[in-house]
């Protein structure tokens, strides 16, 4: 039997549209639907029927209408001008749909992901006669301030440059010719690439180079590397969202891609506006010159939603193809899996746990797979990274549902947000009982050589500090603290000044919103220093009540809104002041 | 909104094989447009009105809004609109009632309308909102002061049966004001599944005010078919986004009873025999939720501006239900209505804890409220948290125990529950007002202990000698 080129629609119900006489259409081959061309993809054949998830709102469609194929996979379209962009979970760019249809986003608007007019200035890299392999440089653009877009040789092509030249083009206007095995190969800056498809790359490493976030709580405590994966699961208003900000502001990665799955539109805007604003500490640049956000708002239509999080990673493993390192921040991955949910119910497939399709984990586990350090292609040796930080949003904040769960299964920083904390205002609310990291082993080689040998030892006598406080509390909480003996009383004031005085970290504050390696270690260096004066002054008979009404505690409060240079000097200072008053409270006696 | 789908003609048929709980099923239909609208005849004359929910070849599957009884399989007939649902509107809508499907309840005439925009609405592109940054003073201190609501937010009041929820959105509707802009707010109420007596409270309680004028309603009583309530909160938004972003008015959208709503869309989910989430409610209920919450906002260029307050009743007071939740998850915050403050007498009982306000920090500060603010708010949020957190511990340890600077957040907690949460239904305080009643009770507190406040607020605010010792009444 033939192929066919054109359908017809069969039944429509919400975003799953039936189409027949479709024999010889591929699984998540791209088809258009009905008279005003919305876009789909087929997620399931059977016979010559097509199940079709349309990626825009499908009011108004009717049977007989016409499906037709365009033979190509969902892809996303790579080349400058990614950067400082803002897309719908399609790569349709928001500004550019805003420009056609006005304030809503309406259907059937065709926006190419990247600006067919625009010129970009190409400095070829490479010279006549030389011989390229598939990912290979060949020249650079300068995308935005900070971010030189590598122009790479398309994969699957090999061969001798036969011609190649500088200038402005258009990302469609070929600047390079390559000779591959006798057939004349035109380079251009743009190339495709199937979402659903991890880019290729020669070799996976180990994470031991540290994705170093600005924030206390993950840079100190639960790591997390360059290539690797974590999981910020919460209830609402834990503060999913501002840690995801946080992170995309501070994190030392080259690139950001910011992806807002099905979250509020409101905050969404509040990233266009902020990114351009704020200073980026790494480049002094401001923050939206490395990155690009992919905006796909709760009413937004659900299937572009499930698409959204592939075209974001896929975005990020081209920019770490060029050998830049790379972080996704993916929020939320709940809204993800309920977008999966829907088009599943709606398939009718047997639903697993709490109506998730049974591929649920599976899923999320080809996600974060494409999370890694990895040596490049192309002939010399390139590195580069991608690393995933995911939203869960588990409803009820109960982590047992399924979302968490499988997320659990697949990454390796886990930081539990908690609903008690975030009551109490200590931001960020991360748990440090329940949160985790499988990173601190690989990247202690690092940090001993960049930081110092003592920070992690440091960080264990905190964490130490922080367990028997939880102990204690819970004595506490039934005999009151009169039954406390003067060490563990001391032991708590202690617990409580890394609590209120490290692990909570002010967002919002201009200086406490980043804080340096270095200010880090000097900082757990402090509490140290109060913590062994403390053991040695109980030793010596002080009682606690005197260490709990101290004004050093004060000072050392005061450090987190020491600015990040200023604050080694300062620090001497401290650490004399601390002595001092421990002198004189000994003196006292 | 572009114009669809004009080719339709309307078509009637008589040609419905089955009928169970919202659901029809018409057959041998032609070309049935997916959302399409569909006007119903019953054997005895009736008119109801549905949407088709499923088109396939031949077959419609039509969700009725008015209930299927009295229907039947030989001689109901079926008009396929060619159309899909829409509302009249004209800027003569203010003033107004109508019913959970937009028709005229309060005897005036039918609107005639200077446009009828279709119900279901399309996302506001993230690149065209405004971000929203203007203080709305309701008057409550709880609000105002600890989560203050600002222009073109959704804040929801989680609510639970028996608490004053009506009362407290009613006096917000009265009260909400933007700070040097002498434009009142234009409500829209949506009442979903309530019932009369809700009903004639709202009305009551506006008309006592002569705000009447200034006030749309949609009111889908508790009597009224269950169905109908899917559509009432979308007719009710496409009222607000017309008269918003067409008329440069600010509009506060009340959306009563969240809770029912979610009900109904289980009750079509289950007609269809669809795959549940949890305690049923449909997998893409936060999708649902999500086209409504989400039609908040302010658009750039614009003068208008949606804010939402929805209320929900959540059962069995548990949070953690799937609508609570999941409303949670979307809106902007949320403000919790508390048993145990109701049972004190506190009014409005406002649990100043859960309750969060996201977007407080843009819309407070100098030139919106005053300089002192964040401040205040995080320093009485924080003696307040540790005072009820020593109010569990005296239950089990007893007063004895406590360290002096326990007893005075003690204090501190019964304090700003006695003055500063409770208020009068009719009380409308200033921010000032409000900020200043927050300085007399940080009073109490030592100075020195006063960490969250900038030391030249509390040079110029703080009260010296108002400290009550602790223990003392």
């Amino acid at each position: 039997m033939a192929d066919h080129k054109i359908g017809k629609i069969k039944s429509i119900a919400g975003p799953l549209v039936i189409a027949k006489d479709m024999r010889g259409c591929e699984m998540y081959e791209v088809v258009r639907v009905g008279q005003e061309g919305l876009m789909g993809e087929t997620i399931k054949l059977i016979e010559d029927l097509a199940y079709i998830q349309v990626y825009e709102d499908t009011t108004g469609l009717k049977p007989g209408e016409e499906v037709a194929r365009t033979g190509a996979p969902l892809s996303v379209e790579l080349g400058p001008g990614i950067i400082t962009n803002f897309y719908d979970g399609i790569q349709r760019p928001l500004l550019g749909i805003k420009n056609q249809v006005g304030d809503y986003i309406t259907r059937g608007v065709n926006v190419p992901g990247l600006d067919p007019e625009k010129k970009w200035d190409f400095t070829p890299t490479v010279k006549r006669g030389d011989r390229l392999v598939e990912g290979d440089i060949i020249g650079e653009v300068q995308e935005s301030k900070v971010i030189s877009h590598k122009i790479m040789v398309p994969p699957g092509i090999h061969g001798r440059v036969i011609e190649i030249k500088s200038g402005s083009f258009t990302v469609d206007e070929p600047m390079a010719i390559l000779d591959d095995r006798g057939e004349r190969q035109a380079i251009t800056m743009k190339q495709k690439w199937p979402v659903r498809v991890g880019r290729h790359f020669k070799e996976k490493l180990d994470p031991e180079v540290p994705l170093l976030t600005g924030q206390r709580i993950y840079d100190t405590f639960f790591p997390i590397a360059k290539g690797g994966t974590a999981a910020i699961p919460g209830g609402f208003g834990t503060g999913k969202t501002v840690s995801q900000h946080q992170l995309a502001k501070w994190a030392d990665s080259q690139v950001v891609v910011y992806v807002g799955c099905g979250e509020r539109g409101n905050e969404m805007t509040e990233v266009l506006l902020t990114f351009p604003e704020l200073d980026d500490p790494n480049t002094g640049e401001k923050l939206m010159e490395r990155s690009t956000l992919i905006a796909n708002t709760s009413n937004m239509p659900v299937a572009a939603r499930e698409a959204s999080i592939y075209t974001g990673v896929t975005i990020a493993e081209y920019y770490r193809d060029m050998g830049y390192n790379v972080a996704l921040m993916a929020d939320s991955t709940s809204r993800w899996a309920e977008a999966l949910r829907e088009i599943s119910g709606r398939l009718e497939e047997m639903p697993g746990e709490e109506g998730f399709p049974a591929y649920l984990g599976t899923r999320l586990a080809d996600f974060y797979e494409r999370a890694g350090r990895v040596v490049t292609l192309g002939g010399e040796k390139r590195f580069g990274s991608v690393s995933i930080i995911g939203a869960v949003s588990p409803p009820g904040g109960d982590f047992s549902e399924p979302v968490a769960q499988n997320t659990l299964r697949v990454v390796s920083a886990f930081w539990a947000l908690d609903t008690n904390l975030a009551d109490r205002r200590h931001f960020p609310a991360i748990n440090w009982l329940t949160s985790y990291s499988l990173y601190l082993d690989f990247v202690k080689p690092w940090y001993d050589k960049n930081i110092d040998r003592e920070f992690q030892t440091l960080r264990g006598e905190m964490m130490a500090v922080l367990e028997k406080e939880a102990e204690l509390q819970e004595i506490v909480q039934l005999v009151g603290q009169d039954a406390l003996p003067e060490s563990d009383r001391a032991l708590l004031e202690v617990a409580r000044m890394i609590r209120e005085d490290y692990l909570q970290q002010h967002a919002y504050h201009e200086i406490d919103s980043y804080c340096s390696k270095e200010k880090q270690y000097l900082m757990l260096k402090v509490i140290m220093r109060f913590y062994q004066e403390v053991k040695g002054a109980i030793e010596s008979g002080i009682v606690a009540s005197r260490i709990t009404a101290m004004k050093i505690k004060d000072e050392i409060a005061r450090m987190k809104y020491i600015p990040n240079p200023d604050f080694p000097r300062r620090y001497e200072k401290v650490i004399k002041s601390i002595a001092g008053e421990f002198e004189s409270l000994r003196n006292q006696r | 909104m572009k114009e669809k789908a004009k080719d339709i003609k309307a078509r009637e048929y008589r040609s419905v094989t089955q009928v169970a709980g919202p659901l029809m099923i018409v057959e041998g239909v032609e070309e049935v447009a997916y959302a399409e609208l569909v006007y119903i005849r019953t054997p005895e004359g009736g008119n109801r009105m549905g949407q088709v929910l499923e088109s396939q070849e031949n077959v419609a599957v039509v969700q009725v809004f008015e209930g299927t009884r009295g229907l039947d399989t030989e001689q109901t007939r079926v008009r396929f609109s060619g159309d899909i649902m829409r509302i009249s509107l004209s800027k003569e809508i203010l003033g107004r009632s109508f019913d959970g499907l937009g028709r005229p309840i309060d005897g005036g005439p039918e609107i005639i309308p200077e446009a009828r925009l279709p119900i279901t609405g399309a996302a506001i592109n993230p690149t065209a909102r405004a971000y929203p940054n203007e203080f709305i003073q309701t008057g409550v201190s709880t609000i105002d002061g600890m989560n203050t609501l600002v222009r073109g937010q959704k804040l929801p009041i989680f609510s639970g049966s028996g608490l004053p929820h009506n009362e407290l959105a009613a006096q917000i509707a009265r009260q909400a004001k933007v700070l040097g802009s002498e434009e009142p707010f234009s409500v829209i109420f949506a009442g979903m599944g309530i019932t009369h007596e809700e009903a004639n409270f709202f009305m009551n309680s506006f008309e006592s005010t002569g705000a009447l004028e200034r006030i749309v309603s949609f009111i889908n009583l508790a009597d009224d078919p269950a169905i109908e309530r899917i559509i009432t909160p979308r007719m009710a938004l496409t009222a607000a986004e017309f008269l918003a972003f067409d008329y440069n008015t600010h509009v506060l959208v009340i959306l009563t009873d969240m809770t029912n709503y979610c009900e109904a869309l289980r009750e079509i989910s289950s007609a269809r025999e669809e795959v549940p989430g949890r305690r049923g409610y449909p997998g893409y209920m936060y999708t649902d939720l999500a086209s409504n919450y989400e039609r908040a906002g302010r658009i750039r260029g614009k003068k208008g501006s949606i804010t939402q307050m929805p209320i929900l009743s959540m059962p069995d007071d548990d949070i953690t239900h799937p609508v609570p939740d999941l409303t949670g998850y979307i809106t902007e915050g949320q403000f919790v209505l508390s048993r145990e403050l109701h049972r004190k007498g506190v009014y409005p009982p406002v649990d100043v804890l859960p309750s969060l306000s996201r977007l407080m920090n843009e819309g407070i500060g100098e030139g919106r409220t005053r300089a002192d603010h964040l401040g205040v708010s995080d320093q009485c949020y924080s003696a307040y948290a540790e005072g009820r957190d020593v109010r569990s511990l005296v239950a089990v340890v007893g007063e004895e125990a406590l360290s002096e600077r326990d007893r005075l957040n003690l204090r501190f907690a019964d304090i700003f529950e006695e003055r500063f949460v409770n208020q009068g239904a009719d009380e409308n305080r200033t921010i000032e007002q409000t900020l200043d009643l927050g300085w007399e009770l940080l009073s109490m507190l030592p100075a020195g202990e006063l960490k969250r406040i900038d030391e030249k607020y509390i040079k110029q605010y703080y009260k010296k000698g108002s400290q009550v010792k602790a223990g003392e009444q």
